[in-house]
């Protein structure tokens, strides 16, 4: 039938979305740095838009493609907003550490 | 079906005024609210006026109250003759002191809040007189009683009358508490607290005397000696006179006090039928009239002479009651209504001559300042010292007629009577001689007639003093007789006038020896006498004050302090409270090392979050192991 589908196999895909979202998981619990955790959103997102487009093609499903649009729509949203704000937080702060971004703490 | 009379409107108007008062008449010029308080009792004596032309009794309802099972209370308000005189004297009295109040209260920075708690007590007397249940009645009962504590307390800056506020609202309680009981009988036996019911349900059944209507008819009687002052819950009264003095002359004399005699002629079916309540009834009252008139000839207060004297006419009445002349107990209440409210607002008028003093050692010759204040008190003296023709002297004649007709017990009670008849003329005279005669004792004071808004009101009762009982207690019995039923026991011929003539020599005694004693002798040789063995007795009031407070208030407070206080209150809810706190505690301590405030540990905590619930919902599937608790396990 399909390429795709005859020589790789569906679940090497998901296993590709399912690390990559892990790593951006493992990223985000363990980096200090703003830039990075925020990076690590971006790779969740990005292997959860993997597997979107991976189901999509299996199923001749285009609801999947259109999907996957949306949550890039929402990603560059945020990286336009979370980068205004990681800029404002620096400028207050002069740090990216998360742990000393702390002022609402009591 | 016959037409509406708008019984509603009675009670209401003045609450109306009371709502009105309280919550804006702060804010109202005086005027104003002297306005809206003095048309609320004058419309519901013109709604009373218009009611009594029309064919009693009238009963109107106006919708369930209660319903539980069989057992149904409605708001209903029953007219009849008994109810009728009630609200007459209630609005027209009641009328009369709102007028005298206004000259009365005038300098007062409370004057609002005065008027609209003399309002509520409108409300809920007349709404105890016109209940067609008794558990209506207790509403009203209970309201008055909240009324009378506010107004007793009303200067409640001052320490005593803050104080005899409390005492009144808790020795009325200690009276309640036995209503209430009365009423649970009530319940229990027959089903229902409407009156008519009751009567019909108890003359329907004519064996039935003593047992339980006996301890029916004392407990109501409990509550009646608690609202009437009788022996032994009287002590609230004389201490109510710290109230202003219109007050305590509405509702400490002319209605109030008397709602126990009206309540015991509200149910005399179930008295009737029980002799030992009624004896019972008729020794308190008699033993209250000579107890509190013995305290009343040495008191120098000029209102506590009158509380006492209160006190003492209430146990006329309770002696009426108690040898079933109702009717001549209502009589003499509503006689005492007119001269016993007189006497006190003259007695306000002489306190306001004598710019706020009471004590009658330091008065004396007013009787050319204060000549209109002078002669209506003079009526009133002769009205309640039984002198020939003015009202008391039916209604109190009335009385000990009936108790003389009702065999050996009522020919003793009879002689209390009338040894109390002359004391009361004893001390009443007193009253009048030191206040009115002999030469000025106070020379600080420039005494001074009262304004015309008090001596209006003072004119009116003294001719109702006067002319109150000429109705003749023949005739007002057989008005009453459609509710309380008609006396057997007459005296005829010439032993009643015999009795008349007793009744009126005991009073000239008692004139006699208030003239010896106040009048022909000078002020300094009245203070300079020896103290007649006695004296202190009776000044010290027979130390019953005294002996409550060794008795049961201490006791009481004792037994607060140490049992209810530390025991059960810090002991053992103190200590289940320490112990819920503790627990509360102790789980949020541990608890709150989830909130760290780190913002990877709730990541972390939601990713786990979200990794267990994956698990569930895919394991199935995976697995093939029977589902879980999901709902959405199945697709």
């Amino acid at each position: 039938m399909h390429l795709v589908s005859q020589e790789v196999p569906l679940v090497w895909y998901l296993l590709l979305s399912a690390v990559l979202f892990c790593l951006g998981v493992v990223g985000f619990l363990i980096k200090r740095n703003l830039i990075t955790v925020f990076m690590s959103i971006e790779l969740m997102l990005n292997a959860v838009n993997l597997s979107f487009v991976t189901f999509a093609h299996q199923w001749h499903e285009v609801k999947g493609q259109i999907f996957v649009f949306f949550v890039m729509m929402v990603a560059a949203a945020e990286a336009a907003v979370g980068l205004a704000i990681i800029i404002a937080v620096f400028r207050v702060r002069a740090t990216l550490a998360v742990d000393r971004i702390d002022l609402m703490k009591l | 079906m016959n037409e509406s009379l708008h019984l509603w409107l009675i009670p209401l108007l003045p609450f109306i005024g009371f709502v009105l008062n309280g919550l804006l008449g702060r804010r109202l010029p005086k005027s104003v609210v002297s306005t809206i308080a003095l048309l609320a009792p004058l419309g519901s004596f013109l709604v009373v006026l218009l009611a009594s032309r029309a064919s009693l009794p009238h009963t109107e309802s106006y919708g369930t109250w209660i319903t539980a099972g069989s057992f149904n209370i409605d708001f209903t308000f029953v007219l009849d003759q008994l109810s009728l005189i009630m609200l007459l004297v209630i609005t027209g009295v009641g009328f009369l002191i709102h007028i005298y109040s206004v000259g009365y209260m005038h300098q007062d920075d409370g004057y609002w809040r005065y008027f609209s708690y003399l309002n509520l007590f409108l409300f809920f007397m007349t709404t105890l007189v016109l209940a067609g249940n008794a558990l209506l009645m207790f509403v009203g009962w209970e309201g008055v009683g909240l009324a009378s504590y506010l107004l007793i307390g009303f200067w409640f800056q001052k320490k005593s009358a803050a104080d005899a506020g409390k005492k009144a609202f808790i020795v009325n309680r200690i009276g309640d508490f036995g209503f209430l009981i009365g009423l649970f009988l009530l319940l229990a036996n027959f089903g229902t607290l409407t009156f008519s019911e009751l009567a019909a349900k108890i003359a329907a059944n004519p064996a039935m005397t003593g047992g339980v209507l006996t301890a029916i008819a004392l407990c109501l009687f409990i509550g009646a000696t608690g609202k009437s002052a009788q022996l032994p819950l009287y002590v609230w009264l004389p201490d109510a006179m710290e109230g202003p003095t219109p007050v305590s002359a509405l509702i400490h004399a002319a209605t109030m006090v008397t709602a126990g005699v009206y309540m015991v002629a509200r149910t005399h079916f179930i008295f009737d039928r029980s002799p030992l309540a009624l004896s019972v009834v008729a020794i308190i009252g008699a033993a209250t009239a000579l107890f509190a008139a013995t305290i009343g000839l040495v008191q120098n207060d000029i209102k506590r002479v009158l509380a006492y004297s209160t006190v003492s006419q209430l146990g006329y009445m309770f002696l009426g009651c108690g040898v079933a002349a109702y009717s001549a107990a209502i009589f003499h209440l509503m006689t005492h209504a007119f001269f016993k409210a007189l006497l006190f607002l003259a007695a306000g008028s002489v306190i306001h001559a004598m710019g706020g003093e009471q004590d009658m050692r330091k008065m004396g010759g007013l009787r050319t300042k204060t000549p209109i204040t002078f002669w209506t008190m003079t009526m009133a003296v002769l009205a309640i010292s039984g002198f020939p023709f003015m009202s008391a002297f039916f209604s109190k004649d009335a009385i000990l007629a009936a108790a003389f007709a009702s065999g050996n017990l009522g020919k003793v009670l009879w002689f209390v009577g009338l040894v109390t008849a002359a004391l009361t003329a004893f001390y009443m005279f007193r009253l009048w001689y030191l206040t009115f005669f002999g030469e000025t004792r106070s020379h600080d004071t420039h005494p001074h007639e009262s304004p015309r808004s008090m001596l209006g009101p003072l004119v009116i009762l003294a001719v109702l003093s006067v002319a109150g009982g000429w109705i003749g207690a023949g005739r007002f019995a057989a008005f009453l007789s459609p509710t309380l039923g008609t006396k057997t026991e007459e005296l005829t011929g010439n032993l009643e006038y015999v009795m008349m003539l007793l009744a009126v020599a005991a009073g000239a005694l008692g004139w006699f020896l208030a003239h010896r004693m106040y009048h022909q002798r000078s002020a300094a040789a009245q203070l300079a006498a020896p103290a007649p063995a006695g004296h202190n007795l009776l000044a010290n009031k027979y130390y019953v004050d005294e002996i409550y407070n060794i008795a049961i208030v201490k006791p009481l407070l004792i037994l607060s302090k140490y049992l209810l206080e530390w025991i059960v209150d810090f002991a053992i809810l103190g200590g289940l409270a320490w112990l819920l706190a503790g627990i509360a505690t102790l789980s949020g301590a541990i608890l709150q090392r989830w909130q760290s405030g780190n913002i990877r540990s709730y990541a972390a905590w939601l990713a786990l979050g979200a990794a267990v619930l994956l698990y569930f919902v895919l394991a199935p599937h995976v697995f093939g192991a029977p589902s879980l608790p999901f709902g959405m396990a199945g697709h």
